[in-house]
């Protein structure tokens, strides 16, 4: 058990470098991220509904979007020059791949979802700081959600044609309920009520993360075996 | 060839039997007080809604079976189910709203088991289109296991939280903890349908599964 996850740091780390040295894709979430708030911005009737009330769509439909830009790449990066093949002939279980990739899909995510979230305070002028804990805490909860089920399907995704379309589409479904749940949680924190009020939200969170990692983990190799 | 002709027999059948459920729906059951007519249409909602949601466990189960057994006929299972599950939530979705502009006055409302549906639906297309978008067999019916398998795992998730959200959607009265609530004709009527429902997914089955066969034999290599 040890060696997997020590092989899945590895290649956690061998992605995470990747990225950090070339820089394109983080900045491109992110920029793409301040994007998506703008034109919420200007897609909403500032008289006619208070920020209070749409921003809790207004920050997980953005973080969804930036979740699939993500999701899209991780494999990609793997499907050119057969990379992918290189992987699967490591000494490495294929359960440390799918954590190694899921260890990398959720840094990048929060890089992003960690510039998305100040700025989207300050652009909706919505007060994050005296409920930043247990904001932070859903976000996490969620994301881990919906990036699981992501990774595992971006590895399929990636080896058919129209890949960046097919993606969004398998995989929007499964993220709404996390989604619907978390803009509940999101709704309450915001509205100043404790968290302790959005318990049956985060335990159902809570619930999908165990049972899609788990899943996901199971069936990562039949995406890839020869 | 011979599997697509007994499936076109119990299509029939299913077909035959079904102009029978209108007939004793519309005329030998008693018209619900408050609704009036457009409370029969729940005769054919009911079935295929139960059976939109019981084709994704079935595409579940072959899936697993499919990733241990590796038989191919459990992958044209599969996905002959989904797209009969594919079928009868197109029917759930028209009967619906149908019915609903009469009664809520509104053709559509995001009520929690709408979006479920709805959401089902999704998945069904998904599923198909990501047996479209791959060419290798091989690794098509694994790709098809792996998103089945999530799918069935989803379902609970969702059936959850359709006791979570205060709902417009009526409150099941057959299948609930306590005694169905439904007048005995009303019962009798729902569940002839529902039998008939299973006889035509059935039909619809078998008659897939054997298409997918010519289409193999036609194309042995595609």
């Amino acid at each position: 058990m040890a060696d997997v996850w020590r092989h899945a740091w590895l290649l956690a780390r061998k992605d995470l470098l990747v990225e950090f040295r070339s820089r394109t894709a983080i900045v491109s979430a992110v920029v793409f991220t301040i994007l998506v708030l703008l034109v919420f911005n200007f897609g909403r009737d500032p008289t006619a509904a208070a920020a209070v009330d749409l921003a809790p769509s207004i920050l997980w439909v953005t973080f969804t979007f930036a979740a699939m830009l993500a999701l899209n790449r991780a494999f990609q990066l793997e499907v050119e020059n057969q990379a992918l093949d290189g992987l699967l002939l490591a000494p490495i279980s294929r359960s440390s791949i799918y954590l190694g990739k899921l260890i990398a899909n959720l840094t990048f995510v929060a890089v992003v979802e960690g510039v998305g979230l100040p700025l989207f305070a300050l652009f909706f002028n919505v007060r994050i700081t005296p409920v930043l804990g247990p904001l932070v805490f859903v976000i996490a909860l969620a994301t881990i959600g919906f990036v699981a089920v992501g990774t595992l399907f971006s590895a399929m995704t990636a080896r058919t044609r129209f890949a960046e379309l097919l993606l969004p589409v398998l995989l929007l479904p499964f993220m709404l309920p996390p989604l619907i749940w978390a803009v509940l949680a999101t709704a309450a924190l915001l509205a100043g009520r404790p968290l302790s009020e959005a318990g049956g939200w985060l335990r159902l969170l809570a619930a999908f993360d165990i049972v899609f990692v788990t899943l996901a983990i199971f069936l990562f190799p039949a995406t890839v075996s020869e | 060839m011979k599997l697509l002709k007994t499936g076109r027999w119990i299509t029939a059948l299913g077909f035959a039997l079904l102009a029978a459920v209108y007939v004793r729906a519309l005329a030998f059951t008693p018209v619900e007080r408050t609704q009036g007519m457009a409370q029969k249409i729940f005769y054919l909602h009911l079935p295929a809604a139960i059976w939109t949601e019981g084709a994704m466990f079935f595409v579940g189960v072959a899936s697993i079976f499919f990733l241990f057994l590796k038989d191919p006929r459990l992958d044209r299972f599969a996905e002959a189910t989904a797209e009969v599950g594919l079928v009868f939530g197109t029917l759930v979705l028209t009967t619906g709203p149908i019915w609903g502009k009469p009664i809520w006055g509104t053709w559509w409302t995001w009520d929690a088991r709408l979006t479920l549906t709805l959401l089902l639906f999704l998945m069904y297309v998904g599923y198909l289109l990501l047996r479209g978008a791959v060419t290798d067999p091989g690794l098509r019916a694994r790709y098809a296991a792996v998103l089945g398998i999530s799918g069935m795992c989803l379902v609970p998730f969702v059936h959850l939280s359709v006791y979570m959200f205060r709902t417009l959607h009526p409150q099941p009265i057959v299948i609930k903890p306590s005694a169905p609530s439904l007048p005995g004709e009303m019962l009798a009527t729902l569940a002839f349908s529902f039998v008939v429902f299973t006889v035509l997914g059935v039909g619809f089955v078998i008659q897939r599964y054997g298409l997918s066969l010519l289409h193999e034999e036609a194309e042995p290599h595609a």
